[in-house]
């Protein structure tokens, strides 16, 4: 699970003779910290109107450092360009063009955040080709990033105010996205937006996590304890011992449960009900996988994969969305995967799943919009977890390597998004599929 | 024998002090010594055991009113082997804990005494359970070189040592294994079950019928995921090792008998009879109050319980038939009858045992004459005896026994939402224990 090489070409010498050579030089993330700041120095808001002063005035609110001009030399923490009010293709050089200014000035794990409107919801070609050229801007920046800066955009979706990209602005700023680049967030207006305690955004709120005796179940589960969350620790009755220590590693519940049974949702919420009152974040982890390719894939494999990474999420969800005891703002995040979204050799089984897995959250998300609820997807990429260890070393190597930030990703990336996903500050995010991958070329 | 229930003892039902209730239980599965638990101490067994219930009812960093546990075959270092266990699990390092050592029924006894402890007022929250391994089991110097060894370290001058080591004898370097014989007797519980076994009259096929239903209960539970909340897996295993699910009457027809050899007949056989085994059991017991403050459930309330002993020494009686002189005491204490349970829980040291006691209830002349019953005790109902499987099947870590009983019994009445149930154990020593559990109201 450790990536040898990350570490070999941040020692020194051998960090000189791979730039020489032109080799990978992934970087250390920067990721989230008690106590460090939002952005390792001053935010930079470019973009011309009143929703960008808007925005700037609300970054000063939260004690940033902000300027409107980046100052020469100076280490550039982060930078912000709101383009939500570009009309036309020609709206979009000064500003880019300044941005590219202020990338040479970005600071190792620094940021940048666009702003913008989906180009959906217009129907003026220019204006959608305007917004649209936005994404090839993020994900071409987020490509020429280096030393661990991330690129990323927010879409405000149904004529939302720019404070509604508040939340996820927060989070993409953070270290808490260390994994997260070349992707967008939509956002809506949600009502609920407000002041939460950026320490404990969960205090107070019971979640449940499938599949949590180990990886990144146990990784999501401590994260969502960490912020203030009681945690109910799910995983299959073989695996209780495991179980019992993230529970007690927590401060959480265990319950044994396979999550494939037909009673598994109410056994879920007579559970917390009775321990804690009502459910306000569940989250789909538990996946299993069965390669082989589909020439060679027999009943037991396919089965067995859809019946656990799928239909259980279905079915569980059909119960919980039915139920008081799943709270009026309850959260739904369920694990996707790349494999989901690009497919993968040997995993037509597990691709269908996780596949099926964004259209069921896509639906669903479009029953919960006009609902205090949510329901969102998190794919991941190439982890490091003792899965992907076992994978044969070059595959392994590649993975790592075929994405912008150069390596995997950790669990505590994963469940880091998860735990935004949860927050009171997502909870104008609904329907989303989010990639944590790094901004791998796989399905990109 | 004499009317014991008339001369001593309580015949007041303890109706006049608030309840006790079973809340959960936790067990790692239980197997068979020198297998997947082999170099696991009781400490670690019984740590493991308490975490897993810390973790199933949220009691990280909790202070429990008091743990009580214990194990038969002990290490002198474990002096405080339950207080050592809270020490290593996630319980607050402030929770008392004391040891008890009741033979088998050590467990069923942690349970009885911090129910009382509860019901008087004194705790709010109690942890029972018990642990045993035959695997790790202390083996003991031989008493010559304990004694040499001893004066050894009075010895002050080097003529003096010399003299206390010249009285070392080549035999003395034998140790002592641990036995499950009788210290009285000499004789193992097997051979006094053989006896018992003999004099009721129990054939092999009804002991083979016995533990065949303790098999296929067990695995039924299992199947249906009725251990989902009592068992947290240990080292990897996931199920009692000991049981044989597809096991049949004609496979424990073939095995050859192990005990009685030496009369002819004889019928127990290591099919009919528990086999040595590693294993620990929790029970979590509280108040009402406890309970509700938690948001934690309440399976059942435990009722009475009764100890008793027999003399076998002098062979009055068989070993393991103190519970069938305990059952008539505690029943009329509380103005009940067989009639009035759901379930049996009797647990089955051998399957002889079971069906001597049941044989020895149901018998006119023994209730009136030994028992000093106007009649028969009665009839035990069979589809509620060990409906979930008993000791044959799941095995026998001594101490741990009483705890699992307890917990699966609880957990069977809060199923059933009604009812009582009742808890017999043999031990050694000519002791056994009884116990009531009755179901909450729903």
């Amino acid at each position: 699970m450790t990536d040898n090489y990350l570490n070999l070409v941040n020692s020194g010498p051998a960090g000189k003779l791979a730039k020489k050579l032109g080799l990978p030089r992934p970087a250390v993330l920067r990721r989230h910290k008690q106590g460090a700041p939002l952005v390792p120095g001053p935010l930079l808001v470019l973009g011309a109107g009143a929703a960008a002063d808007s925005l700037a005035s609300e970054l000063l609110g939260w004690n940033q450092d902000v300027r409107r001009h980046a100052a020469p030399g100076e280490k550039l923490g982060a930078v912000v360009v709101v383009l939500e009010n570009v009309t036309a293709p020609g709206d979009l050089g000064a500003p880019i063009l300044e941005l590219g200014q202020a990338v040479r000035q970005l600071a190792r794990g620094g940021r940048i955040v666009t702003v913008s409107r989906p180009a959906k919801e217009t129907t003026d070609p220019a204006e959608a080709a305007a917004r649209q050229g936005i994404d090839g801007i993020v994900r071409s920046v987020g490509r020429e990033l280096r030393a661990g800066a991330t690129a990323n955009g927010i879409l405000l979706r149904d004529g939302a105010s720019v404070q509604a990209a508040a939340g996820a602005l927060r989070f993409l700023l953070s270290g808490k996205s260390a994994f997260v680049s070349g992707q967008f967030i939509t956002v809506r207006d949600s009502g609920q937006a407000g002041g939460q305690d950026e320490d404990r955004p969960l205090a107070g709120q019971t979640a449940v996590v499938t599949g949590a005796a180990r990886g990144i179940g146990a990784e999501i589960a401590a994260v969502l304890s960490r912020d203030g969350a009681q945690v109910v620790v799910v995983d299959v009755p073989a695996a209780g011992e495991q179980l019992a220590a993230v529970a007690n590693r927590i401060g959480g519940t265990a319950l044994q449960l396979d999550i494939t049974t037909a009673d598994a949702a109410a056994r879920i919420l007579e559970h917390v009900q009775q321990r804690y009152g009502s459910l306000d974040l569940l989250v789909h982890n538990a996946g299993i996988t069965r390669d082989k390719l589909l020439a060679n894939m027999d009943t037991a494999r396919w089965d067995s994969v859809l019946a656990v990474n799928l239909e259980s999420q279905l079915r569980i969800n059909e119960t919980l969305l039915g139920s008081e005891v799943f709270a009026a703002t309850g959260r739904i995040v369920c694990l996707a995967s790349t494999s989901g979204i690009a497919g993968n050799r040997g995993q037509s089984n597990y691709a269908a799943s996780k596949a099926g897995v964004i259209g069921m959250v896509r639906s669903t998300g479009v029953a919960l919009d006009g609902t205090d609820r949510t329901i969102n997807a998190v794919a991941p990429g190439f982890i490091e977890t003792e899965m992907t260890a076992k994978m044969p070393f070059a595959t392994r190597e590649a993975a790592r390597r075929l994405s912008s930030l150069q390596q995997g990703g950790l669990p505590i990336d994963v469940a880091e998004t998860i735990a935004f996903l949860a927050s009171p500050a997502a909870a104008g995010v609904n329907g989303e599929v989010l990639r944590v991958c790094g901004q791998s070329l796989v399905g990109a | 024998m004499v009317d014991q229930s008339a001369e001593q003892g309580s015949t007041q039902p303890s109706t006049s002090v608030r309840n006790a209730v079973v809340i959960g239980g936790n067990r790692i599965p239980f197997a068979r010594s020198g297998g997947p638990y082999a170099y696991s101490s009781n400490k670690d067994m019984l740590t493991a055991a308490i975490d897993g219930l810390v973790a199933r009812f949220g009691l990280q960093g909790e202070r429990i009113g008091e743990v009580a546990a214990g194990a038969v075959l002990k290490h002198s270092r474990d002096f405080n082997l339950t207080r050592e266990a809270v020490l290593g699990s996630a319980l607050a390092a402030d929770t008392p804990a004391y040891d008890v050592q009741q033979a088998c029924a050590t467990g069923l006894e942690t349970v009885i005494g911090l129910a009382n402890k509860i019901k008087l007022g004194q705790i709010e929250s109690g942890i029972a359970g018990g642990v045993d391994s035959a695997s790790d089991a202390p083996i003991a110097v031989s008493e010559g070189l304990r004694r040499v060894l001893l004066d050894l370290s009075r010895a002050k001058t080097t003529p003096q040592k010399l003299s206390v080591l010249s009285r070392l004898r080549p035999r003395d370097l034998t140790p002592n294994a641990p036995t499950t014989g009788e210290p009285r007797t000499g004789l193992s519980m097997g051979e006094h079950q053989a006896i018992t076994t003999a004099k009721w009259e129990i054939t092999r096929e009804a002991q083979d019928q016995l533990a065949l239903n303790s098999h296929h209960n067990l695995a039924a539970a299992y199947d249906r995921g009725f251990f989902s909340d009592l068992v947290t897996p240990y080292r990897g295993v996931t199920r009692d090792a000991n049981l044989r699910a597809d096991t049949s009457l004609e496979k424990l027809a073939k095995l050859k008998p192990v005990f009685g050899k030496g009369a002819a007949g004889a019928t127990m056989t290591a099919g009919n009879s528990t086999p040595l085994t590693d294993g620990a059991a929790t029970v979590l017991l509280g108040s009402e109050d406890y309970a509700r403050r938690h948001n934690l459930p309440m399976l059942a309330n435990v009722v009475d319980a009764e100890a008793a002993a027999v003399d076998f020494v002098h062979g009055a009686e068989g070993l393991l038939m103190a519970p069938v002189y305990a059952m008539p005491r505690m029943l009329q204490r509380n103005g009940l009858t067989f009639d009035d349970f759901d379930f049996f829980e009797i647990h089955e040291a051998f399957a002889g045992t079971v069906l001597s006691s049941l044989a020895a209830w149901e018998n006119e002349d023994f209730c009136r004459n030994t028992l000093g019953l106007d009649g028969a005790l009665g009839t035990v109902d069979r589809s509620k005896l060990n409906v979930n499987g008993s000791s044959l099947a799941a095995g026998h870590p001594f101490a741990a026994t009483g705890g699992r009983i307890v917990a699966s019994l609880a957990k069977t009445l809060a199923e059933k939402g009604s009812g009582r149930g009742l808890i017999s154990v043999c031990a050694a020593g000519g002791m056994g224990v009884v116990a009531i559990l009755e179901a909450r109201e729903q």
